[in-house]
């Protein structure tokens, strides 16, 4: 008779497990402990509440640091961050996904969301370009573009459906390589852990990405005249569920500071 | 499941029907919800393209090459922790099925920090014997075999317990050694655990992405698997995504109802 109760106890202490996680899980999702003030639907013109902003990869050092700025000026807000590939970020908040802003890499992305009513008016904030990082070590003595076109060379690009992915093929085609990828990764910061790790000889990433990583690997010039760069626009959505709170984190990325924010970590002017 | 309801010839209390019925729509709706979007018209010609074959060429090579290393590996792991008397068997036993519980991604991260090119491991395979295995079908195949082992383990664990042990013993008074007894007379009589293990590792590994995509990469024909060429479709083409997961399906489904009469009734029991 023991046995069947204790078998039965640890069962509901996992099913309390469970639960409680998933209570935490929740609970926590809107970001720091003082959530759970979700803005009312629309109504209060003030900006408070959770503030979802589904950005690029690459934007992920500066919209952190944005997103801290405007909590710290809003008192009351929480800044919900969300990065992935800007085609991957799309096609989420055209699935319905709850975002209330979109920053993208790309205006192909952005116009998905446009041309879908998901989203109006963007305003392009910043610019950027790729560069070939290299580990520190630089085992394969990489010293120009041309050199990942050499056999045995082991390179990271992004996928060619997200931005990044499609500036590198831009890139390699106007430089006239031919470039056989060891991998074809989701999103930029992917290809710079592979080459932060060391596992690839190299990669294509984005300026901004090579500064941001700047201790742990080193940027190879990029030739003149094959760079390309790509537009960054950022939108509020039109189902945000708190349009204030949207609009006024456009109004701070697009401010002379979040735009310093930007500068600073290598990204263009717009 | 639906066998056993029917046979039930008592009334079913409402308290067991309602989440019943609400727990088989919930399982049944999502893949009714994948048929009914699916892109009849154009399938033929989605299924025809280069990446649907060379993908679901790669997925069912390299989850069955996984599921043979992991029998090589498993079933004598198995027979070890089934057959040991040591007290550290237990720790082992917990050890070796951490995987079970793992997520996935958590297990590419850790083979490529253990066997990446400047990993723990790794960096003396690559440098001994020139062996890199990230970004490569082998690296595939190990990640596969990494997350589909346990299972198999596992299963075959509990089938050499539950294996008449007199048997093996009269072999061994006869003669025979522990080698010849496993080999002609425990196994034979564990063969259908032995399936149901391998069909369960095959199937997780079929499915199998994060370990995948972190430790392996993505890349047309080489490492990308069903399930990577599945997401990364669903960020620039869904039709193509939907596609690709209708061949999984019924992949899965085939292999299902092929082995359902060996593998359910011992199954069932794990």
């Amino acid at each position: 008779m023991n046995r069947p109760l204790s078998v039965r106890r640890a069962g509901l202490a996992i099913v309390a497990l469970v639960l409680s996680g998933m209570a935490a899980a929740c609970s926590s999702s809107p970001g720091t402990p003082a959530s759970g003030s979700s803005s009312g639907p629309g109504s209060t013109p003030a900006v408070t509440g959770t503030v979802t902003v589904f950005a690029a990869s690459s934007l992920k050092e500066t919209f952190t640091s944005i997103a801290k700025r405007f909590e710290a000026a809003h008192p009351g807000t929480t800044v919900v961050l969300s990065f992935a590939a800007s085609s991957a970020l799309a096609t989420q908040i055209t699935s319905g996904a709850p975002a209330d802003v979109f920053a993208s890499a790309s205006a192909k992305d952005m116009a998905t969301l446009t041309s879908a009513g998901a989203a109006t008016a963007p305003t392009t904030f910043a610019t950027n370009s790729l560069t070939v990082v290299v580990p520190s070590a630089n085992p394969a003595q990489i010293a120009s573009l041309a050199d990942l076109a050499r056999a045995g060379v082991k390179v990271a690009q992004c996928q060619p459906a997200v931005p990044c992915g499609v500036l590198a093929a831009k890139v390699l085609a106007t430089a006239g390589l031919t470039v056989t990828p060891a991998t074809l990764e989701p999103d930029v910061k992917s290809v710079l852990t592979k080459v932060r790790l060391g596992e690839v000889d190299a990669g294509l990433v984005y300026v901004t990405d090579a500064v941001a990583a700047a201790g742990s690997v080193t940027a190879v010039p990029m030739p003149a005249g094959v760079n390309a760069t790509t537009a960054y626009p950022i939108a509020a959505l039109s189902h945000a569920a708190n349009p204030a709170g949207a609009r006024a984190f456009v109004d701070a990325v697009v401010s002379a500071e979040g735009l310093a924010v930007l500068k600073a970590a290598g990204f263009g002017a717009p | 499941m639906a066998r056993a309801t029917a046979r039930d010839r008592r009334r079913l209390p409402a308290a067991l029907a309602v989440p019943a019925v609400a727990g088989a729509a919930f399982l049944v709706l999502p893949l009714i919800g994948l048929l009914a979007r699916a892109p009849w018209t154009d399938l033929g010609s989605l299924l025809r393209s280069p990446v649907v074959a060379d993908a679901l060429r790669l997925s069912l090579f390299c989850a069955t090459l996984a599921t043979g290393l992991s029998a090589l590996l498993g079933i004598p792991l198995a027979w070890v922790l089934a057959r040991s008397t040591s007290r550290f068997v237990a720790l082992l036993r917990a050890l070796v099925t951490v995987p079970l519980v793992l997520p996935p991604v958590v297990g590419g991260v850790a083979l490529l920090l253990t066997l990446g090119r400047t990993g723990v491991v790794g960096q003396y395979l690559d440098r001994w014997f020139g062996i890199s295995l990230p970004f490569t079908t082998a690296g595939v195949v190990v990640a596969e075999a990494f997350v589909a082992m346990p299972f198999l383990v596992v299963t075959v664990e509990g089938a050499f317990r539950s294996a008449d042990r007199g048997l093996e013993e009269a072999a061994a008074t006869l003669g025979a050694s522990r080698l010849f007894a496993l080999r002609h007379v425990t196994l034979p009589l564990i063969v259908p655990s032995l399936l149901a293990g391998a069909v369960l590792s095959w199937a997780r590994a079929l499915g199998e992405f994060g370990a995948t995509i972190t430790f392996a990469g993505n890349f047309p024909g080489r490492t990308q698997t069903m399930p990577i060429a599945v997401y990364l479709a669903m960020e620039s083409d869904p039709g193509a995504a939907i596609a690709l997961a209708l061949v999984l399906l019924v992949v899965s489904v085939a292999v299902l109802a092929a082995l359902r009469d060996r593998w359910l009734p011992r199954g069932g029991a794990v």
